[in-house]
C-alpha cells in the first residue's frame, strides 16, 4: 500500500465514522460536532485528490459557516435539546433497510465496471482553470451569475421567514 | 494512486448514511444534516470523476464549486424554516410538524 491509500483509507475512516456518529448520536448537538468531524475527513480527500481548493472550501464553508449555523438553529431551538425523545422516528428500521440495500446496489454496480485507477497529473494551474471556466462565456457565466442571484434570495428569504411579526 | 472505486464506495456510504438521516430521524435539525452530508458525497464523486477522467478541464470542479452555492442557500433557508416553526409550534420534532398533511 501506497502513502497515499493509507492515508485515504484513514480520511475514509474518519469521515464514515464520524458520519455514523452523527446518525446514531442521541443529542443533536453531539450530531453536529459528528457532522464537523465528518466534513474535516471529507476534507482531507479533497487534499489526496488534489483540489487544495475544495478542502479550503469545505473547512470555511462546511466546517465554518454551515457548522456555526446549524449550531446556532439547535441553540434557537434549545428547549427540544432537554426532551428526552427517541432519537428516531417509527419507520427506522424500514429507512436503515433501504439505505442498507441502495448502498449494496451502488457498490455493487460500482464494483463491476474497471474504473481507472490511475490520471493524469492535475496541471499546476487548476486553479486558474476553474475561475477562468467559471467566468467564461463560453463556459459557466450564466450559472454562475444564476448562483449569485440564488444566494442573494436565499439570503432573503431566510431574513423573510424569520423576521418576527 | 487510490482506485477511483474506493472513492466512489466512500461517497456511496456517506450518502446512504445521510439518507438513513434524513428518512429515520425526528429532529428537524438532524434531517437537514442528513442533507448536508448527502451533498457532501456527491461533491466527493464529482471531484473524484473530475481528478481520474478529465483534470485538464475544470468541468467537474465548476459542478462542485455550484453544489456548494446551492448547499449554502438550502442550509440557510432550511434553518429559518426550522426557527419559524420552533417559533409556532415550540417543536422541531417532525412527527409532530402536521399542519399541511390531510
Amino acid at each position: 500500500m501506497t502513502v497515499q491509500q493509507v492515508l485515504f483509507l484513514l480520511f475514509g475512516a474518519i469521515a464514515v465514522g464520524a458520519a455514523v456518529g452523527m446518525v446514531t448520536a442521541r443529542k443533536v448537538f453531539h450530531a453536529a460536532l459528528w457532522m464537523l468531524l465528518a466534513f474535516f475527513g471529507v476534507a482531507g480527500l479533497y487534499v489526496l485528490l488534489e483540489a487544495p481548493f475544495f478542502a479550503a472550501a469545505q473547512l470555511f464553508v462546511y466546517m465554518g459557516a454551515i457548522g456555526v449555523l446549524i449550531i446556532y438553529a439547535i441553540m434557537l431551538t434549545r428547549g427540544m435539546m432537554r426532551q428526552r425523545l427517541p432519537r428516531v422516528n417509527d419507520q427506522w428500521w424500514f429507512a436503515g433497510l433501504l439505505a442498507a440495500v441502495f448502498l449494496g446496489v451502488l457498490a455493487w454496480l460500482v464494483w463491476q465496471h474497471p474504473w481507472a485507477t490511475t490520471a493524469a497529473a492535475v496541471p499546476g494551474d487548476s486553479l486558474n482553470r476553474l475561475g477562468l471556466t467559471l467566468v467564461d462565456p463560453e463556459g459557466f457565466a450564466l450559472p454562475f451569475e444564476v448562483a449569485s442571484v440564488l444566494l442573494v434570495m436565499a439570503l432573503i428569504g431566510a431574513v423573510t421567514i424569520v423576521r418576527e411579526r | 494512486m487510490v482506485p477511483l472505486q474506493w472513492y466512489l464506495i466512500l461517497a456511496a456510504a456517506l450518502f446512504c448514511i445521510g439518507l438513513y438521516a434524513v428518512l429515520a430521524r425526528r429532529n428537524a435539525i438532524a434531517i437537514l444534516m442528513g442533507v448536508e452530508l448527502m451533498l457532501n458525497a456527491v461533491n466527493i464523486n464529482l471531484v473524484a470523476f473530475w481528478r481520474y477522467t478529465e483534470p485538464a478541464a475544470a468541468t467537474g470542479q465548476a459542478f462542485a464549486a455550484f453544489v456548494y452555492a446551492v448547499a449554502a442557500a438550502e442550509v440557510a433557508v432550511g434553518l429559518a424554516l426550522i426557527v419559524s416553526i420552533y417559533r409556532n409550534r415550540e417543536t422541531v420534532d417532525v412527527d409532530e410538524i402536521n399542519l399541511l398533511k390531510w
